[in-house]
């Protein structure tokens, strides 16, 4: 067995995660199968945002989920990509917005 | 058209163009070593085996395995190169026998069943003797690729064929990986044309269906969102409208196989296969009410299976020795493609099934 911390078989055994707690871990695949149903939005937009926030959360199981999630529901490459810069602009804005705080701070301090 | 998209397994002359080496990649590794249970295994589990023919619904001929496509999954390994093509002799046998059943639909498919020289005969001589729905899967570039087939459309309407192509995306990149350079643009210009002869339009009784099979190894998305998504890109696109999306599972034999084991997919891609397996497809699986019947006449419990080379388990083997009390209730031949059929929502010819 190769020494790295992610084996791309252990998505499969996500499901396992019930056996040593049993009611939370169901509660939770209930609660995650259903926030996956059609509803506001279609089942395809909320694929792509669960691929968008995979990689903002740099989650390889979810990349390898949503990616082949998408696939199965006609999602262009185009369309996964630009996804990803959706989550890319969030997070580099989310950094960026705090250079404000770093301004005020200069500011108070050597203004 | 541009360059084919790929070779005939026979062409390559790859092992896999051996149906045994196929059946034996599909039985052995994760099956063997029970990482996986067997289909036998799985479907007895809710007591469904053995799987049991009912009456007969659906004929599907195989009129040849000649192709002027050479698509990258294609579970037939069919081509420009594959001379296996029906006899007159053959289509005789079939229409005598067509009389006899009481099937609601006939089902053409190849190849590309417009290549063989009896199939305007055939489809004459059928349409006279009447079956409620009569099926040619037509590839749809055939109709573009010579002027002997331009009037295509017009023949089909004639014998109020219903016509079903397959489109496997309805952006030209995904199709075009799948099923060769130029096919997209072709297809489009064949749909715009069946359009025209009245097909696909929403009142019309001229049937124009697509079948959706994934340009890769993952399965097919919700029937009815594709479906969707298919008429919404296709109306706005090209103006071109059709009825019914049939989401089809690519099953691991043939092409596809071939494509799983190069690509490394093959047991991830029988995990999601397995994984997705829904007892209630089982009930409606379309070898149950289906006879698949070879270029050389053999009878067959699907098209899959015939590419397998496994014959049905009955005394009657050849069209010319049909028989509909021996072919009842005969045990319908499985393997672990079978699982293709029993994924998700089900796939059959006609698309999902549960």
């Amino acid at each position: 067995m190769s020494k790295t911390y992610y084996d791309p078989a252990d998505l499969r055994k996500f499901g396992k995660i019930t056996e040593w707690s049993e009611e939370l871990g169901n509660k939770f695949f209930e609660y995650y199968g259903k926030v996956f149903e059609e509803g506001a939005l279609t089942s395809r937009e909320k694929s792509l945002i669960a691929l968008a926030v995979a990689h903002t959360e740099q989650c390889p199981y979810c990349i390898d989920a949503y990616t082949k999630d998408g696939l199965q529901r006609g999602v262009t490459k185009e369309e996964m990509m630009e996804a990803i810069h959706v989550g890319a602009a969030i997070k580099s804005g989310a950094t960026l917005v705090h250079g404000v705080q770093m301004m005020n701070k200069v500011n108070k301090l050597d203004g | 058209m541009g360059k084919l998209k790929t070779q005939s397994l026979q062409k390559r002359h790859s092992d896999l163009a051996n149906t045994n080496k196929q059946l034996e990649i599909l039985s052995n590794g994760i099956f063997a070593n029970g990482e996986l249970p067997t289909f036998k295994n799985k479907i007895s589990e809710t007591s469904q085996f053995p799987l049991k023919a009912k009456a007969l619904e659906i004929l599907q001929i195989n009129v040849g395995y000649m192709c002027n496509q050479v698509c990258e999954h294609c579970h037939v390994d069919a081509g420009p190169d594959r001379k296996e093509i029906m006899t007159k002799e053959t289509m005789q046998q079939i229409l005598d026998v067509l009389k006899t059943t009481g099937a609601h639909t006939l089902d053409l498919t190849g190849g590309a069943p417009e290549m063989n020289p009896n199939f305007r005969w055939f489809v004459e001589e059928a349409s006279k003797i009447g079956v409620k729905d009569f099926i040619v899967r037509s590839n749809l570039t055939i109709i573009r690729a010579n002027k002997k087939y331009y009037d295509l459309p017009e023949f089909f309407k004639k014998h109020n064929i219903h016509v079903v192509s397959s489109m496997p995306h309805w952006t030209r990149g995904k199709t075009d990986k799948q099923r060769g350079e130029g096919v997209f643009d072709m297809s489009i210009k064949a749909l715009q044309e069946l359009n025209a002869v009245g097909y696909g339009m929403p009142e019309s009784d001229l049937k124009l269906d697509l079948v959706y099979n994934p340009s890769g190894a993952f399965l097919p998305g919700d029937q009815m969102a594709m479906e969707k998504d298919f008429k919404k890109a296709l109306l706005e696109d090209f103006g071109i409208q059709f009825h019914n999306l049939f989401a089809i599972t690519n099953l691991p034999i043939s092409r596809f196989l071939d494509y799983l084991i190069a690509s490394e997919n093959y047991e991830d891609y029988m995990y999601s296969l397995v994984e997705a397996y829904n007892p209630a497809a089982v009930e409606n699986v379309m070898c149950t009410n289906t006879l698949s019947v070879s270029w050389d006449g053999y009878l067959f419990d699907c098209d899959f299976n015939q590419m397998l080379e496994l014959p049905v388990n009955s005394k009657a083997k050849h069209i010319s020795e049909y028989n509909a009390e021996l072919l009842e209730g005969r045990n319908i031949v499985i393997s672990q493609h079978c699982y293709g059929c029993t994924a998700g929502a089900g796939s059959s010819c006609q698309g999902i099934v549960a």
